[in-house]
């Protein structure tokens, strides 16, 4: 195993300073490595998580090369040719651990802000006393959009959210973690060649969720209520004006109605397969209230907003990955993890490689053993 | 997926073929829609639509389509036809309902009938020249359906909505668009 720095560095790395898994302790689980301490319905911090990892690392005992960053690896004799830490490692098979979420996306119309905006991706962000006093708008509103809302507002700086299409999901579900009707009613467990439309599955952005002590929900009424203002999609800025779709409403009746059917799944799961597992009664949530009018444009030069967070994803850094294994995007085209025209090449880590649960920590251990079990037969063979 | 007895009239396998064929062929999914126009007397135009670009050439509809435009009365107007703005609902309304059709075809609905009302209010203020803090446009749109199917309420919401995801016009019209105009 080749690692650019420290086992769990991205963790350690390019997280911002307050975030906490998603997943419950309990579920942070790892091959031969359940969560052991005293919390298993709190939410791991960053320091936290990198522990568990490390002590997975140590547990586990896989030979890890830290420090070693991979520079290129292009076709060799019989497989593969690695420039990793100034040597070269030939191999017959490969697998693409790097992940999901390398480098911030961030959008072409932001080279369109006025200077004396200062921008910001999750990754230089940190924490909201990094940002300039004043308005702040933050574009996106996916896990990080909606966290990093919550506590730039909380820290006296009023902040404007741009929502385009967004997954919205309720921190608790008829007393359970809506986690945990994730993995138990088995939607989690749903494979990639199940989904009717993969591609708009591997881009769904990731769901309004936070974990806090307190299990508090946070979709947007919440986040209303809390002061933040809601416009819609940023669709151009233009003269130093950021515009915004009129699109907003419609925005928010598909997000309520997909998490209406998801938990229409859970309550059909939960009365038929489930009917002895204690869960409470049904629950049905408030619509997204629709600001009366959604403010269409901002003018960025007005004082009116200091600075920008872009929280509009993120995405894989293949620049060493000399191979013509991309598709017309620029996305590794691969079949559940065995990479498209590349044979003994595999991928893990990536959104719905083999199971919706495939970027959750759990969802490392079905997916790994169906990739290694390939991988395997493809050296054998 | 379709049901074979659901009929809206709308071709969902040639659409889902379409869709899979133009998926390998990015150049023929480039689209160029045209429309003339021609100026008849005050504030009365003519417009038609005939020929557009797609499939990697020209192609026509099968007759020329004619559209007259005018103001009424209140405006000293002799009114010919609808106002500009109003083909902007028209636009906006059977976009949306077709949009319906087609996702109620692919998601196995039966229509009986499909009914759109739409309202677009408007500050005259705008275009007057009177308060340059009112725009021309539209200050908003209002488009209420009224849809009779075989499906629940839910479902009907959710058909709506994924018309409006994927509608041209709905995509024009709450979002900001590159306008260029010449004089030759």
């Amino acid at each position: 195993m080749l690692e650019r720095g420290e086992v769990a560095n991205s963790w350690r790395r390019e997280r911002w300073d307050s975030l906490r898994l998603l997943t419950p302790n309990w579920q942070s689980r790892l091959p031969g490595y359940p969560y052991r301490g005293t919390d298993p319905d709190g939410f791991m911090s960053m320091p936290e998580v990198v522990e568990h990892i490390a002590g997975f690392a140590a547990a586990a005992a896989a030979p890890v090369r830290t420090h070693t960053t991979v520079t290129s690896v292009s076709r060799g004799d019989d497989g593969y040719r690695v420039a990793a830490g100034g040597g070269e490692i030939h191999c017959r098979s490969l697998v693409l651990a790097s992940g999901a979420a390398n480098v911030p996306r961030v959008p072409q119309l932001s080279q369109a802000v006025p200077a004396g905006i200062e921008c910001f991706t999750p990754f230089d962000y940190g924490n909201p006393q990094r940002l300039p006093a004043g308005g702040v708008l933050v574009i996106g509103a996916s896990a990080t959009g909606v966290q990093l809302a919550d506590e730039i507002q909380r820290s006296g700086r009023p902040v404007t959210l741009s929502v385009g299409e967004h997954v919205r999901l309720p921190r608790n579900y008829r007393g359970r973690d809506v986690l945990w009707w994730m993995e138990s009613s088995g939607v989690w467990s749903q494979r990639y060649d199940e989904i009717d439309d993969i591609e708009r599955a591997r881009r769904l952005p990731s769901p309004q969720l936070v974990g806090t002590p307190e299990h508090t929900t946070l979709d947007l009424n919440v986040l209303r209520a809390a002061g933040v203002g809601i416009v819609g999609r940023l669709s151009m800025i233009r003269d130093g004006c950021a515009l915004f779709s009129g699109g907003l409403a419609n925005q928010f009746a598909l997000a309520d109605l997909k998490m209406e059917r998801l938990l229409d799944t859970f309550d059909a799961w939960a009365r038929g397969d489930a009917a002895d597992i204690q869960v409470g009664p049904v629950e049905r949530f408030e619509p997204t209230r629709a600001p009366a009018a959604p403010r269409l444009s901002l003018d960025l030069r007005s004082g009116e907003i200091r600075s920008i967070v872009w929280a509009t994803g993120f995405r894989p850094d293949y620049r060493w990955l000399k191979l013509p294994v991309f598709d017309h995007r620029g996305e590794l085209r691969h079949d559940g993890g065995a990479v498209v025209g590349a044979p003994g090449l595999y991928a893990i880590g990536l959104p719905v490689l083999r199971r919706r649960k495939s970027t959750f920590i759990l969802g490392a251990e079905d997916d790994a053993r169906d990739v290694v079990a390939q991988l395997a037969g493809y050296l054998a063979g | 997926m379709a049901q074979p007895s659901v009929n809206n009239g709308v071709n969902v396998q040639a659409l889902l073929d379409a869709r899979e064929a133009l998926k390998n062929a990015p150049a023929a999914a480039e689209f160029t829609w045209r429309a003339s126009c021609k100026w008849k007397n005050g504030t009365h135009a003519q417009s038609t639509v005939r020929g557009f670009r797609g499939l990697g050439e020209e192609q026509k509809h099968k007759t020329e389509f004619s559209f007259e435009t005018d103001h009424p009365e209140i405006f000293a107007s002799e009114d010919h036809g609808a106002t500009p703005v109003e083909l902007v609902l028209v636009g906006l309304a059977s976009c949306l309902t077709a949009g319906v059709a087609a996702v109620a075809q692919n998601r196995g609905i039966q229509l009986r009938s499909v009914e759109a009302k739409l309202e677009g209010r408007m500050n005259l203020y705008g275009i007057l020249g009177i308060d340059s803090n009112v725009r021309n446009g539209y200050d908003d749109i209002k488009v209420t359906f009224h849809i009779d199917a075989d499906a629940s309420k839910k479902d009907i919401e959710a058909l709506v909505a994924q018309s409006q995801k994927r509608s041209a016009v709905y995509d024009i019209v709450t979002n900001p668009t590159n306008v260029t105009v010449e004089v030759v």
